[in-house]
């Protein structure tokens, strides 16, 4: 073997052994990873339920009500398979909106209900400007007709 | 293996000097077009997103930053593994020349993200996002290996060590890419990297795609100029520079 012929099998080698570690650690450390549980998540006891997690999903259509004289929001998160009520106080973000992506920090109370510290908006890989939102929303409704 | 003929000119200090001066004008002149055309498109073509308003056009300088700071570490790794194992100066030259710009586009990428970040999602930053980790990682990696080039004396020995960490690094690449499908994430999926077309109008992904051309030759032309500095640094005993230097005006 040439040592140019050495050194290429070496590369090959170190970079094929990181790699698999690496793939393994990623595996290992799968839902250490995820940012954030999904109602189903939850549902499936998936999160240890003393301690602090994020809850992510969208806000269901029609669920969010505010609180009259206060700034408590309560609205439902949900995967369209299971959902989990939540309740907030403070300053929503402004894309914070039903029918859209949210992720909340916080715990959950054996009522059931999450209590969330700070609520995120994660907004989608969608962009258009909005004549394109509202010609896409006028034929979705027309199609429920 | 070989590598082909033609490609031992790319061997030679001052043919790739001379070519790197040649096309430098060039390339930094459709830089300046392109970024131009792409920020009078973005800034005032493109109509406002529906969501987010104006401020989703910091896209305009994100997504390229973004992209240029992975696509540079993987021209980083590709050089140093040629020189590793043909043991070619030019080829580590020219992964010593990408650190610092890569690092540059990297934390471009970063700060804008958290600018972004701020008035959508309600955080400049995230510790336990993927996408946001990883980005992060690749920031250290070329961080990582510029300190580890000057930790040694010898610039032989530091050219073969720091191949190995910049090779090993590029794992995290398609991490990165795929940071955002692996795992929940906030940071949103691909948008024009989707098997199903892009989910972006195309009166807004024209100027993007201009602009990441535009990133994409500003990166080439930063490069060339490194370059030509780091052949001057390393053969600036050697006749031919002197040559070169003694006979340029001023």
């Amino acid at each position: 073997m040439t040592p140019r012929r050495r050194r290429m099998v070496l590369v090959g080698l170190v970079l094929a052994g990181i790699v698999v570690s690496a793939a393994l650690a990623l595996r290992a450390f799968q839902l250490n990873l995820q940012y954030f549980f999904s109602p189903t998540q939850v549902a499936e006891g998936e999160v240890a339920d003393a301690r602090n997690f994020r809850l992510g999903g969208m806000v269901l259509e029609e669920s969010v009500v505010r609180e009259e004289g206060s700034l408590t929001v309560s609205f439902v998160v949900t995967d369209y398979l299971h959902s989990v009520p939540v309740e907030y106080t403070g300053v929503l973000p402004d894309l914070f909106q039903e029918g859209k992506g949210v992720v909340t920090l916080g715990r959950m109370e054996p009522s059931g209900r999450f209590v969330a510290e700070q609520v995120l908006a994660k907004h989608d890989e969608n962009y258009m400007p909005p004549e394109v939102a509202e010609a896409l929303e006028q034929a979705r409704e027309r199609e429920q007709l | 293996m070989k590598l082909p003929r033609w490609f031992h000119r790319f061997g030679s200090a001052p043919y790739v000097y001379g070519l790197a001066g040649l096309l430098s004008p060039w390339v930094g002149g459709i830089a300046v077009l392109l970024i131009a055309a792409g920020t009078y498109g973005g800034l005032v073509l493109a109509p406002a997103d529906y969501l987010q308003g104006d401020s989703f056009r910091i896209i305009y300088i994100h997504v390229p930053s973004a992209y240029v700071s992975m696509m540079a570490y993987v021209i980083l790794a590709v050089a140093a593994a040629i020189g590793f194992i043909w043991r070619l100066k030019l080829a580590h030259a020219v992964a010593v020349s990408i650190a610092p710009i890569g690092a540059s586009f990297t934390f471009l990428a970063l700060a804008t993200g958290a600018i972004w970040g701020k008035p959508t999602w309600g955080t400049f930053w995230q510790w336990t996002d993927p996408r946001i980790m990883f980005e992060l990682l690749l920031l250290f990696l070329y961080l990582g290996y510029m300190a580890l080039r000057a930790a040694f004396e010898d610039r032989d020995k530091a050219d073969r060590v720091s191949a190995i960490l910049g090779v090993v690094g590029v794992v995290n690449v398609p991490i990165i890419h795929y940071s955002v499908i692996w795992w929940n994430s906030l940071h949103q999926g691909p948008t024009i990297a989707r098997l199903d077309g892009p989910t972006i109008t195309l009166d807004m992904l024209a100027p993007l795609l201009i602009m990441i051309a535009g990133f994409t030759f500003c990166f080439a032309w930063l490069l060339l100029s490194r370059l030509q500095g780091e052949i001057v640094r390393r053969e600036y005993a050697t006749r031919w520079l002197r040559e070169l230097l003694a006979g340029s005006p001023g």
